[in-house]
């Protein structure tokens, strides 16, 4: 028997090192760019910057808000319901096959083209016109691959005593997936879906031409149909065309949106924290 | 699948042994000594004909995992299957209740009759089947919810019940499982707070609360200790006075100790279905002979 080239205690160390750094390298770019736009930015964040009555962020705060709740609203139930099909009712083969490769691709596709997509079909076809509406299914079809994996996964967790013990007392599919299989992957669909609205929130192409616009005298929408100011596209504008803006309102603004897409992401995390204190 | 379980020593027929039983619990080796609980079913003696089953075949795919089985499994006894594991007693048991439905890529031929009617007939209503033919599991699955919740789960689906025949059915049902009074002060609790013996007697409540006829257990006890595992034998011994009772077992001790009649499962094949008395002490076939005397398997 020949020893070993290192000892094993020696393996531990450096493997514990090399992932310890790998660690800090991945958290770097976050908390980096964070403080980069927080050092450019912090001379131009202050309550003047979202609550001003002319130029305020304000505005485009609560656009995004109505446009990912919308989107949520949209795509929760069309996601769900397509990953309890897919996951509890649809019968292995090729149709179901050609579904998933289907779903797996839809994720794939460059959000631009979700946006001309939008444009041609919710404001030109169905003629909504360029609004809430039409940005929210666009934004919600965006986010539909995401939520239906993450259902999906989640479902797929339940274990299959729980079912069979259902099933065994006479329940239905149905009413074995409504009572013991959903409730039970609550807190995981929950999770997918605040984290596939946190990723809606910062999207700036779906909403370029199918909700949002830079400056409205009546910022505020009063019905699906009006149009809206929203955070990505303020940005986008404000960094690239709009003259005259300085450059720390633009890293402060670029600080805000970031800081609302963590913020849903720690209310995913909390939520996920919460609801998965049980066991089977 | 299957685990193997530890118990697979040459077996002693001798069922009052006392090797086996748990210590430290007075009343339950009381009970265990009464000699006046409910004996097995002597020869001659015969129950009613609860199911039957005619030249039944059940195939995963290509494979043949039951080659024609026939057998007579009567009310108010308890029936035990025993055999390696991967011989098709599971398999078996779940076509009883039509929980290889659930499992794609299975089919079923030949017959299985519930009171002399065909339970595989197309149009056959599982809801009400599975009601009459209740199961257990090997791993204690209660729902993550509360114990009371658990009980009343299955009435439920049938019925909106009433607060007092809610509590009327989950009082009856935990005491004909031998657990109300463990948990009489915590039935809102989680049912998941029990120990892993008291969640299958929960179980074993559960099934109870839709009023079987027909009591399927697979393998109830395997993943519990001894301790529990008596109990859970005591109860099945108290509730076949009721219902019948299938048990598939890996514990020899155990298919003796409580079972009226055993049969024995080789590679799909009920090899010998007799009394157990019979079985253990003297099979007509080498193999189970072989099996019971734990030289293979």
């Amino acid at each position: 028997m020949r020893r070993r080239w290192l000892d094993p205690r020696v393996q531990e160390h450096i493997a514990f090192a090399s992932l310890w750094i790998v660690m800090i390298v991945v958290s770097l770019p976050v908390v980096g760019i964070m403080g980069y736009m927080l050092y450019r930015g912090a001379s131009a964040l202050d309550w003047q910057l979202i609550a001003d009555a002319e130029e305020g962020l304000l505005p485009a705060i609560v656009g995004t808000t109505w446009l990912v709740g919308l989107t949520a609203l949209i795509a929760a139930p069309l996601g769900v319901g397509a990953a309890i099909y897919l996951s509890e009712y649809a019968r292995p083969g090729p149709l179901l096959r050609i579904i998933r490769l289907a779903i797996i691709n839809l994720a794939g596709v460059p959000s631009v083209v979700y946006g001309l997509f939008g444009l041609a079909l919710f404001v030109i076809m169905l003629g909504f016109g360029r609004c809430l509406a039409a940005g929210a299914c666009t934004l919600a079809l965006l986010v539909l691959p995401l939520v239906i994996s993450a259902s999906e996964e989640a479902l797929r967790q339940i274990p299959a005593g729980l079912r069979e013990g259902s099933l065994a007392l006479g329940a239905s599919k149905w009413q074995t997936i409504r009572r013991v299989v959903l409730p039970n992957a609550l807190p995981g669909i929950m999770t997918g879906l605040i984290l596939s609205i946190a990723r809606a929130a910062g999207e700036t192409a779906p909403i370029l031409f199918t909700a949002a616009f830079y400056w409205l005298r009546d910022p505020y929408p009063n019905s699906l149909f009006d149009e809206i100011v929203a955070m990505p596209y303020q940005l986008y504008v404000m960094a690239s065309e709009a003259p005259g803006v300085p450059i720390e309102k633009k890293w402060a603004t670029a600080f805000v949106l970031v800081a609302l897409v963590l913020g849903l992401n720690l209310v995913a995390i909390v939520v996920r924290a919460r609801l998965r204190r049980r066991r089977w | 699948m299957e685990k193997d379980t530890t118990t697979q020593a040459p077996i002693t027929p001798d069922i009052t042994d006392s090797a086996e039983r748990p210590t430290g619990d007075p009343d339950f080796l009381q009970a265990a000594l009464d000699p006046g609980r409910t004996g097995p079913v002597q020869s001659g003696e015969e129950h009613r004909v609860k199911i039957e089953t005619r030249d039944l075949r059940i195939f995963y795919g290509d494979f043949e995992a039951i080659k024609g089985v026939d057998v007579t499994l009567r009310d108010r006894e308890i029936t035990a299957l025993i055999g390696p594991s991967g011989c098709g007693k599971s398999t078996f048991l779940r076509s009883l209740n039509r929980m290889n439905d659930e499992i794609a890529g299975t089919r079923t031929e030949g017959q299985v009759l519930l009171d002399g009617e065909s339970i595989l007939a197309p149009g056959t209503d599982l809801v009400s089947l599975r009601r009459r033919v209740g199961m257990v599991f090997q791993h204690p699955n209660p729902f993550p919810m509360s114990i009371y919740n658990n009980v009343v789960y299955g009435p439920r689906l049938q019925a909106r019940l009433s607060r007092t025949e809610a509590d009327e059915i989950v009082e009856r049902s935990l005491r004909g499982a031998a657990l109300w009074d463990e948990v009489k002060d915590d039935l809102h609790k989680s049912a998941l707070d029990l120990s892993g013996g008291q969640q299958q007697r929960l179980c074993i409540a559960r099934t109870l609360a839709v009023g079987p006829e027909v009591l399927l257990m697979d393998e109830p006890c395997s993943a519990l200790d001894p301790t529990a595992t008596f109990r859970i034998e005591e109860l099945m011994i108290e509730l076949k006075e009721h219902l019948a009772i299938v048990i598939v077992t890996h514990n020899m001790y155990q298919a003796s100790r409580v079972s009226d009649r055993t049969g024995f499962f080789l590679l799909g094949e009920l090899v010998e279905f007799d009394l157990t008395t019979k079985i253990f002490e003297d099979p007509e076939d080498e193999r189970t002979d072989a099996y019971v005397r734990g030289r293979f398997g």
